[in-house]
């Protein structure tokens, strides 16, 4: 499927595993981190007008509202450029949100696009059926002069997940076992496909979760074929022709894995490492400072309902802090509707706007020495938080919100 | 091109969290970046590296996030060159696109120890540890033409020189 969608965006009838080309892209993403320096290699080299706006979008997610004076000149160039070079697609302050929740909410990006962004995690649209990988700013710079993109085509590992989910276990517990069989780098320079009846049986937003999470076993790309749940995710949102690549019968994977996920309980990815697997119940009483609710890989609308569940008419524990972060203010808006920002709040936690945040240790919740966290979000790298040695098990949103009510690690089933 | 110094030998997936951490992604200014560059894993690095030092690392060099920041770092603490028997596939092109030299060299990897002294020759990739010789992986033609030409930007001129004369 990857092949297919590369071979379609090169002008190729075909390409093979370890193929050089140039692909054209639909989508190039880049935000208060990236843009600015992508901007700038455009600009010292003369390539500003080369630029297609249309293929463009600008999202202030890493660290917003600003919090000290470089970050505020960071999101000034971006908004900047925005305006200078009529950038529609721009998101500032209150607009967007997350990128990573942004574009496929907003319907920036379809199945079957070939799509590139300043940003690890932008393998997350992969869900939707299409080619999407993250690059430094150089690689997005030259991505916005030629529209084009080269790329090493690569090995598929196919994943197959068959089975029933159990109850308290979310399309991140599947990732993070997945991770944990393969290692950090089981998937590096590689597309990873995901396949089965469990995967047809998860909403979109978990199938995001998974996608998301194909950098942290150093994958190039995730993808997921089309189905009803795509069409149905995409019908309103997408306002343009798309197309629909599905992977052949008898096509070439490099490996197959497979998993009955009837038996994958509620996991935790231990310090310092996303491969770092136990269940939740190995490491249940280990005593906790904060809890984060967030992050594009945890942060979508569904997330936040699944620790709402949890938490409805609780306190959280004495000494513990609770931090919400919905993705998008799309996802805050509809969360206040619920009746869920007010569960958070009513139980103790606070619920800030829609940022990055704690999760690459840029404000709104750093760790500082030795503090413990349950994060929902996708690194636990030493360091990555705050201080290098605060200690972060990445969670689903059951169980952090568990965690925050006990006040150490526990496993939603057990309440 | 030539390349010496001592080795700084680190293990396997070395993520970019630990190479240049967050905090400090609101720049890209190598003076900037310099003191912090692996930092998260040896807070003292940038004080004990000399200029033409190199990193030695096990499989994986590089995950994690994309920030460019990283190899920018690496670069600007005078580390001239980066040898591991693999790189995450983002690192590896940000480190093309700037132009810090890389290296696939699995063997010399193993016989190198932290202070070892090394010497690379970029053209013929041998890297010589200690007076022992190895090969490194060589480049695709593609990529070793982006080398040569300095950078990814250079690529992108020609490429579009090229677009515009064939369109």
């Amino acid at each position: 499927m990857t092949e297919k969608i590369i071979a379609a965006h090169a002008g190729l009838e075909e390409v093979k595993p370890g193929q050089l080309v140039n692909a054209k892209v639909d989508v190039i993403m880049a935000h208060d981190i990236t843009g600015p320096p992508a901007f700038k290699a455009l600009k010292n080299n003369n390539l500003v007008d080369y630029i297609d706006p249309e293929k463009i979008v600008l999202v202030l997610d890493h660290i917003v509202p600003p919090k000290d004076i470089d970050s505020a000149m960071n999101c000034m160039t971006v908004r900047q450029f925005a305006e200078e070079k009529n950038i529609d697609h721009f998101y500032d302050i209150g607009q967007g949100g997350i990128a990573h929740n942004v574009l496929p909410e907003e319907g920036l990006v379809a199945p079957g696009d070939l799509a590139v962004g300043g940003d690890s995690h932008t393998c997350t649209y992969g869900a939707l059926g299409c080619f999407a990988t993250g690059m430094g700013h150089t690689d997005i710079a030259a991505a916005m002069a030629l529209g084009e993109v080269w790329l090493r085509v690569p090995e598929t590992l196919k994943f197959v997940y068959n089975g029933k989910i159990g109850k308290y276990v979310t399309g991140k517990d599947l990732i993070l076992n997945t991770i944990g069989k393969i290692t950090v780098n089981g998937a590096n320079y590689k597309a990873m496909e995901f396949v089965g009846n469990a995967i047809k049986s998860l909403p979109m937003e978990q199938r995001f979760t998974m996608t998301n999470m194909v950098i942290e076993a150093s994958g190039k790309n995730g993808v997921m074929a089309v189905d009803d749940v795509t069409r149905k995710y995409v019908k309103g949102r997408v306002d343009r022709e798309y197309n629909v690549y599905q992977s052949d019968e008898d096509a070439k994977f490099e490996k197959t894995y497979e998993f009955d996920v009837s038996d994958v309980p509620p996991l935790v990815a231990k310090p310092y490492s996303p491969d770092n697997i136990a269940s939740v119940e190995e490491v249940k009483g280990v005593k906790v400072d904060q809890v984060f609710i967030g992050s594009c890989t945890n942060g979508w609308l569904g997330d936040l309902r699944q620790a709402a569940e949890i938490m409805k008419g609780e306190r959280i524990a004495k000494g513990i802090r609770l931090i919400v972060i919905p993705a998008t203010m799309g996802i805050y808006r509809q969360a206040l509707k619920e009746g869920i920002i007010d569960v958070f709040i009513d139980a103790g936690g606070v619920v800030a706007p829609s940022t990055c945040g704690p999760c690459p240790g840029l404000h709104q919740g750093v760790m500082g020495p030795n503090e413990v966290g349950v994060f929902t979000t996708n690194r636990n790298f030493r360091g990555r938080t705050g201080h290098p040695e605060a200690k972060i098990y990445l969670t689903n949103p059951y169980t952090a919100a568990a965690t925050a009510i006990t006040g150490e690690i526990t496993d939603p089933r057990s309440i | 091109m030539i390349l010496e110094g001592k080795v700084h030998k680190f293990g396997a997936n070395i993520d970019t969290d630990v190479i240049v951490p967050g905090k400090y992604l609101v720049t890209t200014d190598p003076a900037r970046l310099a003191p912090h560059c692996m930092e998260g894993i040896d807070p003292e690095f940038s004080k004990k590296v000399h200029k033409g030092d190199m990193i030695f690392a096990e499989e994986n060099f590089g995950c994690g996030s994309s920030r460019e920041h990283a190899p920018i770092a690496v670069k600007a603490a005078g580390v001239s060159c980066v040898v591991a028997k693999s790189f995450a596939r983002i690192f590896f092109r940000n480190a093309i696109n700037i132009g810090l030299p890389i290296m696939v060299c699995p063997e010399a990897v193993d016989y190198a120890k932290s202070g070892s002294a090394v010497r690379v020759d970029t053209d013929s990739g041998m890297v010589n540890v200690d007076g022992k010789s190895f090969k490194a992986e060589p480049f695709p033609e593609f990529i070793a033409s982006i080398i040569q030409k300095g950078g990814l930007m250079e690529y992108v001129k020609e490429r579009l020189k090229q677009k515009e004369s064939h369109p």
